[in-house]
């Protein structure tokens, strides 16, 4: 077990994958020689040479395309794509090809391809450089969609995404790349499909992922000290498939839940999960499920604006206690002195 | 001439037109060498069995027994024919929806071709593709694909395939006129001049979109050019000629062999609608006279018959096989059962994993709670 960021995490694991199998590669804009925009592959270059780590041109749908075209002949192929925002420019390739091509030909055809992306917001990069459109990929069957909120899920999640013989998009942040956690040593691939419940709790059920996961393990530890709340936080992982059944026992236990995603409120992912709450715990619910999400605006660049348009902690926290305040659940003890 | 009517890069007045007259440019194949002459009927074998095929999966698609869109080659099959006696066995084809004769020149067995197209097991996509999106592993054809350019870049990671693993294969990746103004064919040529890739892009230029004429839609409406932006080598061939296709494309592999991309455009002539159900109304009378005039199994027959490699009676052979055997197809096809909907979610992931959803429509994410539960959670 060894400390680390995220980013070492992420670096580390592809590295040792390059070296346990030739037939992985990279790909993606100034991923060589300047080392990648994030630095996820500093080094890799000098390392592994040009065959092995290639610096593409500016053509998102080209280079992926190209990618899932190697894949298609046995490469395995990890892309990064700078941005999720870039993204869009190759929409066409992964969505009707790579999503596709397993099944349109009748199970021919593997693509084992990667897509390395992180989301983000925060940053003050405006309205075209912040977005979380993770939704888009994890809308199509035939996608995995897998997205760590830990280094020690960066790195087991990309274990299983490069060894798995399907496209995955595997969705990083900009804030969770310096963030540091505990990493095995060992190579362990985690388990696609399936969601983890990080802390155990009796109160109500946090469901979040990437970002909001993080943030969601901190409100429950300060609300555990602040207001003595018994919290359970899930972790989705991987958002196709969508592990449902670990969301549902949850809230069967706690009768509670509020969801924490920072794409858009309106058709976002939330709103699935408040679904399936709906379909196989209605019974069990004390309390309107509640969803903490992004302001649904083009985000902006000036500082105090782009505060107030993402999801915080304190919104989080808000959350909580008007749902368990709603139901007389709460333990806010400022609240309960009234 | 009406403004619709199409203008190539010159105007197609007959009699002028670089290919009106293909008989007289044909290549003049002495009957003494053996394996031209047999390379020939083999050719005019090939592109009567296409032509026929597409006429009965035609009259099947009005039968209700196809269904979806149907795009043929007919008028394309001395450019097919050609293209594919270039490649070998090893090297690989990526094509769009217009492929029903490149599957079967490749070498699928038809009746798997004909049972794709009627949606049946026994398909060679096993019913998941249709018409547009033929598949086959074993012949190296990678598709089959229905977006417009969508395997341009798909065919160049194929190449980049070949050229990581160092490999003695070609890629060859075809597309319409139109689709040399998408972003990804821009995107792919420059990769692949970049990287060295071994591929050959072929622009099978039948002058239309579906209506939409080359010089309505191409700045510079002669493609081959366009490979000047990324210097690479290109030429432009009469597609009604099997052997002058056969010829360039052979060409064209070579300097892919070698490793370096090419850009082939190969002229043909589209006969009928863009797909079975369009009757074309936008060509005038005059163009569909030319088009029948062009038909290059008619040229390439009087060419053969006039060179002395086959008779009428062979050629009237070689037709009543051809009707036989796109026939049989169809008989196949029709006896083929359909798939079982048991195997809906069999091809959603090649790795199985946890949670993939197998439900059908209405059917609830969870089964509802038995009674007492529910009386126990109030």
């Amino acid at each position: 077990m060894s400390i680390m960021t995220y980013r070492q995490a992420l670096h580390d694991t592809l590295r040792s994958e390059m070296h346990r199998d030739p037939d992985v590669f990279l790909m993606g804009e100034e991923i060589g020689l300047f080392d990648g925009a994030y630095k996820i592959t500093e080094g890799m270059l000098d390392e592994f040479g040009e065959k092995r780590v290639r610096d593409t041109a500016i053509a998102e749908e080209g280079f992926t395309g190209a990618a899932i075209g190697a894949a298609m002949l046995g490469l395995r192929p990890v892309v990064e794509i700078m941005t999720i925002n870039f993204s869009l420019l190759a929409l066409d390739q992964i969505v009707n090809h790579a999503a596709k091509i397993y099944g349109m030909f009748g199970g021919q055809a593997r693509v084992p391809l990667v897509i390395r992306t992180p989301g983000g917001g925060g940053q003050q990069l405006g309205a075209t450089h912040s977005q979380n459109i993770e939704l888009f990929y994890a809308f199509v069957p035939g996608m995995k969609v897998l997205a760590p909120s830990t280094p020690a899920d960066a790195k087991a999640m990309m274990l299983a995404a490069i060894r798995d013989d399907d496209p995955v998009l595997f969705l990083e942040n900009l804030s969770l790349y310096n963030t540091k956690g505990e990493v095995p040593d060992d190579d362990v691939p985690a388990e696609i499909g399936k969601a983890a419940i990080t802390r155990s709790g009796s109160d109500i059920t946090l469901i979040g992922y990437s970002r909001m996961a993080y943030v969601a393990a901190q409100v429950a530890e300060q609300l555990a000290e602040s207001d003595g709340l018994d919290i359970e936080v899930i972790d989705l992982r991987s958002l196709r498939p969508l592990d449902r059944g670990t969301v549902v026992e949850s809230v069967k236990k706690t009768h509670a839940a509020v969801i924490l995603e920072d794409d858009w409120l309106t058709y976002g992912i939330g709103a699935e999960i408040a679904a399936t709450i709906s379909d196989g715990a209605f019974d069990y619910l004390d309390a309107p499920v509640r969803r903490v999400a992004m302001a649904e605006v083009p985000m902006p660049y000036s500082k105090p604006l782009e505060t107030a348009a993402l999801p915080s902690a304190d919104d989080v926290i808000g959350a909580i206690r008007q749902t368990l305040d709603a139901v007389g659940r709460s333990r806010n003890p400022m609240e309960n002195k009234s | 001439m009406s403004t619709r009517q199409r203008t190539a890069v010159a105007p197609p007045k007959p009699g002028t037109h670089q290919n009106a007259n293909p008989t007289a440019v044909m290549h003049q194949t002495a009957p003494s060498d053996t394996a031209g002459a047999k390379r020939s009927t083999d050719f005019y074998r090939q592109m009567v069995f296409i032509r026929r095929f597409e006429e009965r999966a035609a009259r099947a698609y009005t039968q209700a027994l196809i269904g979806g869109y149907c795009h043929l080659n007919l008028g394309e099959e001395a450019a097919v024919v050609g293209l594919m006696a270039a490649l070998r066995p090893t090297d690989y084809l990526f094509t769009n929806y217009r492929e029903h004769g490149y599957a079967l020149t490749r070498g699928i067995d038809p009746n798997r071709v004909m049972a794709e197209l009627f949606g049946r097991s026994d398909g060679v996509s096993k019913g998941w593709g249709g018409s547009m999106h033929m598949f086959d592993l074993e012949k190296r054809m990678l598709g089959g694909y229905g977006i417009v350019g969508g395997q341009i870049p798909l065919a160049t990671g194929a190449a980049l395939a070949i050229d990581y693993r160092g490999v003695d294969e070609i890629v060859m990746c075809t597309m319409g006129d139109g689709t040399t103004n998408i972003g990804a064919f821009h995107e792919s040529l420059n990769i692949a001049a970049l990287w060295n890739l071994p591929i050959v892009y072929v622009v099978i230029n039948n002058r239309l979109g579906m209506a939409t004429t080359v010089d309505k839609s191409s700045a510079e409406p002669e493609l081959y050019k366009r490979a000047s932006s990324y210097r690479m080598a290109s030429e432009r061939v009469d597609g009604l000629d099997p052997v002058a296709v056969f010829e360039a494309a052979q060409r064209a592999a070579a300097v892919a062999r070698g490793g370096k991309p090419f850009l082939l455009e190969v002229m043909t002539e589209r006969m009928r609608g863009h797909s079975v159900v369009d009757p074309g109304k936008y060509r005038s009378a005059e163009e569909i006279a030319l088009t029948k005039e062009r038909d290059p199994l008619v040229t390439f027959a009087a060419h053969l018959v006039e060179t002395g490699l086959l008779t009428e009676q062979e050629i009237a052979a070689i037709n009543d096989a051809a009707i036989a055997q796109a026939t049989a197809a169809a008989v196949f096809a029709e006896a083929s059962p359909f798939p079982d909907v048991s195997t809906l979610f069999d091809y959603t992931y090649a790795t199985p994993v946890a949670n993939d959803s197998h439900r059908l429509p209405g059917q609830p994410l969870f089964e509802p709670a038995p009674y007492p539960e529910h009386e126990a959670a109030r």
